[in-house]
């Protein structure tokens, strides 16, 4: 009885020191969070949310964008490496060689992917800093990201869902694309997130490829104009890039104003990036069924 | 083919190999239309290895190798069959309800899907054929549209069941059906079973004798890769010829 009552009593205090270390981390987020945001609009002028040189709508617009196109070079490339290793590679030597080199490049420090961007984008290409090339180099720090996590969360599916399928006559293709995909989209969706983080935040990666200045006319719609919005192949700073511009080699006298505000938008931009994403993909789920 | 034409499977000297593991052993078993065959036998004995080859769905396994011959309606399955083809003619249930994270309807309606129906009126026709023939259509026509996964156990596989029927197989193969549900559901289930007699030719592994002897015409003993003894099912189990089956029935083992 008494090593009843002793498993019982280690029981409640566990589950006090684990509902303690959720609160610390709750508490810290909200701190942190409430910090930046209040001290980035604290300092704000009214300049600062235009599309202008002095502004940085101009900069969360070309993070957005570098995000957006990364995630359309990265997104089919690691799904479909993740569905291959987990499904269509044969277990042997050569599978656990691509893993390794996966796994390896996502610790890949990103100022190397930089300067290897730099390199191949940039000097090999002939071209300026241009946003598409750190779209590029921003791929290479999201695609071990995707193909992990879709690898696991493939991997994880029970097989009687393929014999399932299979067993009505479907093709292995059939059985990935209409039951082991969708089973397994929520965690997909979490390393598309995971990916796209990295991209709003990625500032070394960017330094020699998207470039340090944005030169954007709004009423220019032309898109082989270098001064279009849309062109992908002009220069486009990035928020954290902006931010860490800001604070070393800016001459403004707002600059640490400018910089904090950047940090703010930024972190309420990845907020409802990754509350969006979650909506749409529950209601993919909800909409297939996969809910209870 | 004279009195052959009511054999639905002929197989013979079937020898199947994991590897170097030798899992079936000289198999000769003679399978009629429309009757319920059931495989009986100790864990590892190969009758569920010698149903899924009815199938081919052996062939997912890395590593195995397939000797002898299995006819179908005369033809063999091994040469000179598409395993794909194959599986949507001879369908499969199996031990743990397997429906799919989708809808009830989006269950049933997977098979004729991938085979190219697309039509909503034809759809929600075989669903609804589907599932009245597995008996469940009152228990889920109001709840077609929500997950497979919030249904019992018992309805889970009878939904399984109707997703086996909805692709018109001409034989289900059912691999323990009843054996991770409750007595209630698996009476259902075994009822019907015999029901679907009528339409299509059935084969039951069961680790559940009574079940065996509840359902079946014609019974077969593995053990060790053998199929020891074949044949009616009451004869099996009252006048059993080999020493072996006997001893199994009687529960001297297994």
């Amino acid at each position: 009885m008494e090593k009843i009552k002793q498993a019982k009593l280690e029981d409640k205090i566990m589950t006090i020191v684990f509902y303690i270390v959720a609160g610390f981390f709750l508490i810290l987020l909200l701190v942190f969070a409430s910090y930046v945001i209040i001290k980035g609009f604290s300092g704000a002028t009214s300049q600062m949310f235009t599309f202008t040189s002095k502004g940085v709508l101009n900069q969360l617009f070309n993070t957005i964008y570098l995000v957006l196109l990364s995630l359309l070079l990265s997104c089919p490339l690691g799904i479909g490496a993740g569905i291959y290793l987990a499904e269509y590679a044969k277990r042997g030597k050569l599978t656990e060689t691509i893993q390794i080199c996966i796994e390896t490049l996502s610790s890949l420090p990103s100022i190397v992917v930089g300067l290897f961007g730099y390199l191949a984008f940039i000097l090999m290409t002939g071209m300026k800093w241009n946003l598409f090339a750190g779209a590029l180099a921003v791929s290479i720090l999201c695609l071990p990201l995707i193909t992990t996590t879709t690898f696991d969360a493939v991997r994880a599916l029970p097989d009687y869902y393929r014999y399932g399928s299979m067993g009505l006559g479907a093709t292995k293709w059939q059985t990935t694309y209409h039951v082991l995909i969708p089973s397994c989209m929520p965690r997909i969706v979490t390393g598309i997130i995971l990916a796209a983080g990295r991209g709003f935040g990625e500032a070394a990666a960017l330094l020699y490829t998207s470039g340090m200045s944005t030169d954007i006319n709004w009423s220019n719609w032309n898109i082989t104009s270098p001064l279009c919005p849309l062109n992908p192949f002009r220069p486009g700073e990035t928020l954290s890039l902006h931010i860490w511009a800001s604070f070393t080699e800016a001459t403004a006298a707002n600059a640490k104003d400018i910089a904090n505000l950047s940090s703010a938008i930024l972190m309420i931009l990845v907020l409802m990036f990754n509350i969006t994403v979650r909506i749409i993909s529950k209601r993919i789920d909800e909409r297939a069924g996969g809910g209870k | 083919m004279g009195d052959t034409s009511n054999i639905k499977f002929k197989i013979q000297d079937l020898n199947l190999f994991y590897n170097s593991f030798q899992a079936l052993k000289s198999v000769n078993i003679e399978i009629e239309k429309n009757e319920i065959t059931s495989l009986i036998g100790p864990s590892g004995c190969g009758k569920s290895t010698f149903l899924k080859t009815l199938n081919r769905m052996n062939d997912l396994v890395e590593g195995t190798k397939v000797e002898g011959s299995i006819l179908m309606d005369g033809i063999d399955l091994y040469r000179e069959m598409d395993a794909i083809l194959l599986r949507r003619r001879v369908g499969m249930v199996f031990q743990q309800p397997n429906p799919f994270p989708k809808s009830v309807y989006d269950n049933v309606a997977y098979g004729p899907r991938i085979q190219g129906i697309k039509k909503k009126i034809e759809l929600d026709d075989i669903v609804e054929r589907s599932l009245k023939q597995a008996a469940i259509w009152d228990e889920l026509k109001d709840r077609l549209y929500k997950s497979a996964l919030g249904l019992s156990g018992g309805q889970q596989q009878r939904l399984c069941i109707a997703r086996t029927l909805a692709v018109k197989p001409e034989v289900i193969l059912m691999d323990e059906p009843t054996s991770a549900l409750d007595p209630i559901s698996t009476t259902k289930i075994e009822d019907l079973i015999i029901k679907l007699k009528e339409h299509y030719t059935i084969i039951i592994v069961t680790h559940n004798m009574q079940q065996a002897a509840r359902v079946s015409d014609k019974t077969a003993f593995f053990l060790l890769g053998e199929a020891v003894e074949f044949g009616v099912t009451k004869e099996l189990f009252s006048m059993p010829r080999d020493k072996r089956t006997e001893d199994y029935i009687t529960g001297r083992f297994g």
